[in-house]
């Protein structure tokens, strides 16, 4: 058995501490090459990563790098740095610990790259930069372990897929590379062990203690919630006296948009003038970093945020959680609800509120599934491969390389472990050559196959340009946005291009919980004043609209077939029982349509519980096939459970509506020219370097005329080149993503068929709500072009032109 | 047929939907900043490989214009080319339908800034061109009247009950008409910006392309002074 240098047990005993036993384990398995530990929020997990490191260091001997660890926030990274510099340095072991970001000054890094630490802490995409250079070897010459940080929310995204086939390099050079990830409580272990690990090598997982269950529920309040809407300003006064209640309260939300708009609502009752904050993504960095800094010093009472925050950045006593709106994903839920009380074997204690009718239902599911540590989550997909072209340009950025050698690497990681021959050939023939079904690059090619069979780039100078395109985060299209004063004004944060563009000026939104007025875009910075003299409107932030997760859209579907509903507050249960009288509640077994008129147009329900996404796209698709039937669909709304179409002609008979046959085909049509496959594309088309990367440094949209939309590539391709890669990793992409086809075919096949068609004559209980629904979609094609030409002719007649007339200068 | 009718120095025009202009009277076609090749240049200069399809996407789109309206004149108002070497790059099959379209009729390239000088393909080469009261040429000069020419690939913005909607659009007001880039593989500048402010300062009007061609007065004001 592994025991800790002496220095250690002194400096545990003269804090009154012992190792928690999942740390002495990690301990005693040091040697493992791969080491996955679950633990909760505040069970030490970092220090059980760290623990074997310090030990191995502790004489001094070792030379050069010897743990790398990665975390996916760069805050994260910077936070650990602090936390264990205290312990090296009161037990006085020679060690140096530094961090690297993309916050690190220039010399700084140059300096690093000669001389590592010997703890060196770092993103997965400051990683894939080191292992880009040329000296990458000598670099990770005495790396030993790797520690894979927060390894649950890594491997839900394309910076984790980037980070392991990093690691797959890494242990090229580095055979011996002992990799341990640390993960929060998951649904699925195994699948995460299988992520992390060497393919195929075993990886055990250790479980610390997952402490005593959380003390959770619903909030109450005297007012019940409304029908619709996800901004729950009617539980602000019951928010505020749950702060006040508590030392430190965490406040999460949904969306960045609802933090705002909450964080707003709660300033206009804070008559005491609580220290309250606000975090969220889109926040200037120095605003962000300001609320952390006060967090910290305890200066803070509550924080208003998304999920920005939501990884284990230590935030000390937080001794409540609150979280707004449904919590749509159980897991999720759980791992926010960790946020609260620190320390370990200390109940969390968390509320729920509801932002409107529904969510009550889905806010009481959710409990129940807490309680019974039923967690939800979508399997991991294969390794996408736009990643793997990056990959394959920075394997080329560090020097030639062996096609076959590469892919033998590539497949060790477990998300690559199926990657055929066929697909790696393809994906390096795109890095090469583009791709193209018409050989075109011949010449210009980006990378050459040399005379020894090795790969390597044409021109070397490309490097600088890859590597300033490396990452897989995307900032999509935001603009900054500044108060107006000199100097450059006080950066406020960022709002989508699309937004600013509807923005006229006097028009106000809400950003970092203020209003304030849009006076006019410079230099592609919108900027603001402080004159607030209208009601805001809403900034338009790209925070992912989560869809409530497969499980518990089931658990709710399970709630609808009891007789009462005890465990509701009367009003969403009498809510129910009205439905159930006046139509149907739906089942999971049967597809539930309603139709009936209201203010003039024909309206049709059709509940399907397959999250926003799915019912958004489900929503798209049946329009088409309405508008194809002659009934005129004017236009839909969705929510997580159901869609809301009106139109002129009235539905008779749905069962045509939901063909699985006909719908995949129409499915197929309409998902080709589809604005969220454009979206996606440009994504995919960045990350494997066939596009430069919006860079924030002001540089783009230089020469707006010599840059054009990625939409266009998209498009052409489409026509020209239908086969591309790209094309077919980007269809992958969406269908997983925001098109979520596979929860419409899930629901087709629980369904089956059997559908419930029930006729009113006025709008249904469960249908109301989403007539309060925003983000209203009018069906596309003519209906775009008649606002258009209704615009026009509006503002020709307004101008006071005549179409077609000479024009008359005015001087 | 779908476009936009208005007159510029007595001649009676039609802004067409694909951005292209048709001067009906003596059957003429003007195209501006067709960039053919600019995927061959891409890949030269930057390394970038695009879709390499966007010569015969331009192309594509010109035939059907042509094939439709059989006019006696082509004016291509330069930067037809993305370069020189991009204008030698033509693959044979481009080739072939580029001469397909100049056969039977008069074809005249106007020099553009990406392009000075002749190439190899058939036509004239010209600096300018006049016909009767119009002058095309690239680049719009102070103090023109009856002027047509290209260069900024002016793009119009309108914001439609909280959507925006960016589409190339012809800009035309009492001495000239500006033309939207017609070519695949091509950007815009804002209607707004400087460089078209000071050709238009007064009352403008703009035509939208798409799938039909909208008119609608250029926003005065306001934009304008948010510089």
């Amino acid at each position: 058995m592994r025991t800790l240098p002496p220095a250690f047990h002194d400096w545990f005993a003269s804090r009154g501490w012992s190792p928690h036993p999942h740390q002495q384990e990690m301990l005693e398995r040091a040697d493992a090459p791969s080491l996955l530990l679950i633990a909760p929020t505040g069970g030490g997990k970092t220090l059980a990563g760290f623990l074997p490191t310090l030990a191995e260091l502790a004489d001094g001997r070792h030379r050069g790098l010897h743990t790398l660890y990665v975390s996916p926030l760069k805050a994260l990274a910077a936070d650990i740095g602090r936390n264990l510099r205290a312990p090296v340095a009161e037990m006085d072991l020679p060690i140096r610990i530094e961090d690297r970001t993309g916050d690190t000054s220039y010399t700084q890094r140059q300096r690093q790259r000669g001389d590592p630490p010997h703890i060196l802490l770092t993103t997965p995409e400051s990683l894939a930069l080191l292992t880009s250079y040329e000296d990458a070897p000598r670099i990770f010459a005495g790396l030993s372990r790797v520690i894979a940080d927060e390894i649950h929310a890594l491997a839900e995204s394309k910076r984790g897929d980037q980070l392991m086939l990093a690691l797959a390099r890494l242990q090229t050079l580095r055979p011996n590379l002992r990799r341990v990830g640390l993960s929060a409580t998951v649904e699925d272990p195994a699948a995460i062990a299988s992520f992390l690990a060497r393919h195929p090598d075993p990886c055990p997982i250790l479980y610390a203690d997952p402490g005593p269950d959380p003390d959770i529920a619903m909030l109450t309040t005297d007012a019940a919630p409304p029908w619709s809407g996800g901004g729950a300003a009617y539980a602000i006064q019951a928010v505020l006296e749950q702060v006040r209640r508590h030392r430190t309260t965490l406040i999460f939300h949904n969306t960045r948009a609802q933090a705002e708009i909450f964080f707003h609502n709660l300033w206009l009752a804070n008559d005491e003038g609580l220290p309250i904050g606000i975090h969220h993504g889109s926040l200037a960095r120095e605003q962000r970093l300001k609320v952390e800094a006060a967090m910290v010093a305890g200066e803070l009472r509550a924080i208003v945020a998304t999920g920005s925050l939501d990884l284990g950045i230590d935030w000390g006593d937080v001794d409540l959680v609150i979280q707004v709106g449904a919590p749509k994903n159980v897991k999720r839920l759980v791992q926010r609800i960790g946020r609260a009380n620190h320390r370990y074997n200390a109940p969390s204690k968390a509320l729920l509120v509801p932002a409107n009718r529904f969510e009550v239902v889905e806010c009481v599911a959710a409990l129940e599934a807490v309680r019974a540590r039923d967690l939800d989550g979508e399997p991991r997909g294969r390794g996408p491969r736009d990643v793997l072209c990056q990959h394959i340009l920075i394997t080329a950025c560090a020097g030639p390389f062996d096609a076959g050698d590469l892919y033998r690497e590539v497949t060790s990681a477990g998300a690559y472990a199926t990657l055929t021959q066929a697909e790696f050939d393809a994906c390096l023939d795109f890095v090469a050559t583009g791709g193209y079904a018409l050989r075109a690059y011949d010449r210009w090619q980006r990378l050459k196959r040399r005379a020894d069979g090795l790969w390597q780039l044409r021109d070397p100078r490309a490097a600088r340009d890859i590597r300033m395109n490396l990452g897989t985060i995307m900032d999509t299209d935001l603009v900054k946005v500044r108060l107006r004063g000199r100097g450059g004004g006080t950066p406020l944060g960022e709002i989508e291009e699309g937004f600013a563009a509807t923005l006229t000026p006097g028009e106000t939104f809400l950003i970092g919980g203020q209003i304030v007025r849009y006076e006019g875009l410079r230099e592609m910075i919108v900027e603001v004043t402080r004159r607030a003299d209208r009601e805001p409107r809403i900034a338009a932030f790209m925070g992912t609209k989560f869809a409530t997760s497969t499980q518990l859209s089931h658990r709710i579907l399970r709630m609808f077939e009891q007789q009462a509903w005890p465990e509701l507050p009367r009003h969403t249960a009498e809510w129910l029982a009205l439905q159930r009288r006046v139509s149907h509640l739906p089942q999971a077994d049967r597809i539930l349509v309603e139709s009936f008129p209201w203010e003039g147009r024909e309206h049709t329900c059709i509940y399907g519980f397959a999250g926003r996404n799915a019912m958004q796209t489900l929503g798209l698709l049946t329009t088409q096939r309405m508008d194809a039937a002659g009934l005129d669909p004017l236009g839909f709304v969705a929510n997580d459970y159901a869609v809301l179409i009106w139109g002129l002609g009235r539905l008779e008979d749905p069962t045509p509506l939901f063909e699985g046959e006909g719908l995949r085909e129409a499915f197929e049509t309409w998902l080709a020219g589809n604005a969220v496959m454009k979206r996606t594309f440009k994504s995919v088309a960045t990350i494997a370097g066939l596009i430069p990367r919006n860079n924030a440094q002001g540089q783009r949209r230089k020469a707006r005329q010599t840059s054009f939309s990625s939409d266009i590539l998209y498009d052409t391709l489409r026509r020209y080149d239908p086969g591309h890669l790209l094309l077919e990793v980007t269809r992958e992409e969406a269908l997983r993503g925001l098109v979520d086809f596979g929860r419409i075919e899930e629901m087709l096949a629980r369904t089956a068929g059997r559908i419930d068609h029930v006729s009113l004559d006025r709008v249904t209980p469960l249908a109301a709500p989403l007539f309060l629904e925003p983000s209203r979609v009018p069906v596309e094609g003519r209906g775009t072009e008649r606002l258009l030409e209704e615009e026009a002719a509006r503002l020709m007649a307004e101008a006071g032109l005549e179409a077609g007339g000479p024009l008359v200068r005015q001087r | 047929m779908n476009h936009h009718a208005f007159t510029l120095g007595g001649a009676a025009l039609a802004a067409l939907p694909s951005g292209a202009l048709w001067w009906p009277e003596v059957d003429l076609l003007a195209v501006s900043d067709l960039h053919l090749a600019k995927s061959e240049r891409v890949a030269r200069r930057s390394g970038a490989m695009l879709p390499p399809y966007d010569s015969r996407a331009t192309l594509a789109r010109l035939r059907a214009e042509v094939s439709r309206l059989a006019p006696r004149t082509v004016i291509c108002l330069g930067d037809s080319f993305d370069d020189l070497a991009a204008a030698g790059s033509l693959r044979p099959d481009e080739r072939t339908d580029l001469a397909a379209l100049q056969e039977g009729r008069d074809w005249v390239w106007i020099e553009g800034n990406h392009d000075p000088g002749a190439s190899s393909h058939g036509g004239r080469h010209l600096r300018e061109l006049r016909v009767g009261p119009l002058v095309f040429r690239h680049i719009a000069e102070d103090g023109a009247a009856g002027e047509v020419s290209g260069h900024y690939h002016p793009k119009a913005r309108l914001a439609l009950r909280g959507r925006a909607i960016n589409r190339p659009c012809f800009l035309y007001d009492a001495a000239r008409v500006v033309l939207p880039a017609y070519g695949t593989y091509t950007g815009g500048l804002d209607w707004c910006a400087p460089p078209l402010r000071r050709l238009f300062p007064g009352a403008a009007c703009a035509v939208l392309t798409g799938t039909h061609a909208r008119a609608v007065p250029v926003p005065a004001g306001e934009r304008a002074a948010s510089r």
